[in-house]
């Protein structure tokens, strides 16, 4: 567990395949609306549906960062510009200096789909990639870190967390551990994943790709939905005073599975470690938390793992609901994107219902909630695994 | 400016004529020549039999250099808290996908695929040495190693246990391997804990700092320092080798490094 002070999320924001930013965000969420479309993305030719944000190809950056330019950091731009996110983090900067913010996001495939395409213009004698290709600042696993610090004009510490699929999830407790030690007073935290062959190849080798838009906890569930997202917070120490309706980072929980590369503990050990963790570091028992936002995959090994670490702990009567009906999984973006949903839910005090969900499964346990309603949320708890048996919690509440 | 502080318990290391933490410490305080010799990684002997020979170079160094540590510190690996830094996963498997994604078989193999994510090494060794303690891993490009350092140390200030930072880098085959010329596999594991204990090898203070980062005299261990992330080290290790208190500045990133003062325990 991470023993830190808590810090609010002075801004957040995150575009996925439901719109861009918190109010289409919400209006999707509350009408149970989902983005995930069977469509063609690049020369993909497989059979399962995508959470494809619309316009990405259409973004353009500013022409000192044109060099930084592919899918993932248009992405990224997309994500800056909403909810007046980047503006705030100028303000930030001009309160606490640039060198006292650190840039700290998830990403696990970065930009690999610029390094595919370079792959498929390689010099027909040699085999070089061709002139244009830019390794540091498309390729590599840094990319999408860099680019936002230097969008932003930052200059503090930073780096990428990549951990697969709880990559943005992690980056919250690195920001709470860097404003704890007093090395930063502010944090930019997100997660970014765009599209690519790799993982709609690498999920299908696996069999974990649905045909249908993916269904969590549902009886027939039949794998998950790739979708791409950014999603963003700045987060600082809570002040002693909160604004009223201020959301707050109340602890972070992580854990190993220490079992397989690409599958869950059976027992879902692993994630019950991270959620008592997180339970732990907020100086919360179960019983506290309204409402638990699942990793939710839709994969039927880990809806069954998820749901019988959230039993074990949390009984069967906590609600608990999977988004990735509605956005698509969103890889290493979803623990971002699920920490901004959980902070709408707090602030609009309200349950998401689990899109696409038909019938649950009656062997998993857990409340799953699959109507939407409003509720009086005060702290709740987002979950994030990822590929190597990494798992990661977020308690988040209002202040 | 705040600081971090930590006792470094042990220390292993692997690179290119450097083959292990004794050798390199006769080359850091000048008592042997530096001579460049390809890195020579073991087959991991934490891995099953199966595993061994078809783990890549990144997974390999990792956990070579891992294992090296917590054996010197004599600690068990299943209760360690790690962090892992590399400035790229696995080159291997990520050239292997890229070039059968280029083609008509686009049917890539699951562990390739599994093999491919970032956090590959840390998986491995949590599977390998049954630890369910928490587990980062991260990329900073030319900037890993101070950016391990920096979470390894916070990490351990706000758990109040010991950690173990693994930084490795492994190159790229070809075609990446001329855009990103790291030529040289490097390996660096530091068990750090929050108070020296018996054996502990030094104390460290760590705090951002804009001033120049320390260069190398040697022509040798300079090229090396500068062309792959994890020898950013390389001014620490020759503090550590020598034994005796000082202070470094290590490169980080665009500008911004990272100022470490050493005082060796015994």
């Amino acid at each position: 567990m991470t023993h830190v002070r808590p810090l609010q999320l002075s801004s957040f924001t995150l575009t996925t395949c439901l719109g861009r930013g918190l109010a289409a965000t919400l209006r999707a969420l509350q009408g149970r609306a989902s983005g995930l479309a069977r469509r063609p993305f690049d020369t993909a030719v497989l059979d399962t549906c995508i959470g494809e944000v619309e316009g990405v190809d259409e973004v353009r950056l500013a022409p000192a960062l044109a060099a930084w330019d592919c899918r993932n950091n248009r992405l990224a731009e997309l994500g800056l510009a909403q909810d007046g996110f980047a503006d705030a983090v100028r303000e930030a900067a001009a309160r606490l200096g640039a060198a006292r913010i650190g840039v700290f996001l998830g990403t696990s495939t970065s930009a690999i789909l610029q390094t595919e395409l370079a792959y498929r213009r390689r010099d027909p004698a040699g085999g070089a990639l061709p002139p244009d290709f830019d390794y540091r600042r498309t390729h590599n696993t840094y990319s999408v870190t860099g680019f936002v610090r230097a969008r932003l004009a930052l200059a503090g510490p930073a780096w990428t967390v990549s951990t697969a699929c709880s990559s943005s999830a992690k980056v919250f407790g690195t920001a709470a551990r860097m404003i704890d030690a007093g090395l930063i007073d502010a944090a930019v935290v997100g997660g970014v994943d765009s599209l690519c062959l790799t993982t709609l190849y690498g999920f299908n080798s696996l069999e974990l790709l649905a045909r249908e838009p993916c269904r969590p906890w549902d009886r027939s569930r039949s794998g998950l939905s790739i979708g791409e997202a950014a999603a963003f917070a700045l987060l600082e120490p809570l002040p002693a005073a909160p604004a009223p309706g201020a959301i707050a980072l109340h602890g972070v929980g992580e854990s190993s599975d220490a079992h397989h590369m690409s599958s869950p503990h059976p027992e879902g050990l692993g994630a019950r470690l991270a959620m008592a963790a997180a339970l732990d570091a907020a100086a919360l028992r179960p019983a506290d938390i309204g409402y638990v936002n699942l990793h939710g995959t839709a994969t039927p090994s880990n809806d069954a793992a998820e749901d019988r670490a959230m039993c074990d702990l949390f009984g069967t009567d906590t609600p608990c609901s999977s988004t990735k009906g509605a956005t698509g999984h969103t890889l290493g973006a979803a623990g971002a994107v699920e920490a901004v949903i959980a902070a709408l839910a707090l602030r609009h005090g309200f349950i998401p219902a689990g899109a696409n969900t038909r019938e649950p499964d009656p062997g998993l346990r857990a409340d799953y909630v699959l109507e939407g309603h409003a509720a009086p949320l005060e702290r709740v708890l987002s979950n994030s695994f990822g590929f190597g048996g990494t798992n990661c919690s977020l308690v988040l509440g209002r202040a | 400016m705040s600081t971090l502080a930590a006792a470094i318990e042990s220390l292993a290391l692997l690179g290119p004529g450097l083959s292990d933490w004794e050798s390199a410490r006769a080359v850091l305080r000048g008592e042997r020549p530096y001579v460049h010799a390809p890195t020579a990684v073991p087959l991991p002997a934490l891995l099953p039999s199966n595993e061994r020979r078809r783990s890549g170079l990144a997974v390999k160094i990792a956990l070579a250099v891992g294992a090296g540590a917590l054996a010197q510190a004599g600690r068990d690996a299943s209760r360690i808290d790690t962090v892992f830094a590399s400035s790229a996963a696995d080159g291997d498997t990520c050239h292997a996908i890229c070039e059968q994604l280029a083609g008509s078989d686009r049917l890539i193999s699951p562990t390739r695929f599994h093999n491919s994510v970032h956090n590959a090494p840390s998986g491995y060794w949590s599977i390998a040495t049954r630890c369910m303690a928490p587990s980062t891993s991260l990329c900073g490009y030319d900037a890993s190693f101070g950016a391990g350092l920096l979470e390894a140390s916070a990490f351990l200030r706000a758990h109040g246990r010991p950690v173990l930072l693994v930084a490795y880098d492994a190159p790229y085959p070809e075609p990446l391997l001329a855009k990103r010329p790291v030529r040289d596999a490097f390996g660096l594991a530091l068990l750090l804990a929050p108070r020296p204990g018996a054996g502990a090898l030094a104390r460290l203070e760590l705090m951002l700092a804009d001033g120049a980062p320390d260069t190398l005299a040697d022509a040798g261990l300079e090229a090396l320092r500068r062309a792959v992330p994890t020898a950013r080290s390389l001014p620490l290790l020759r503090l550590l080798a020598r034994g005796e208190s000082g202070a470094t500045v290590l490169e980080y990133l665009d500008g911004l490094n990272l100022a470490v003062k050493v005082a060796p325990c015994a």
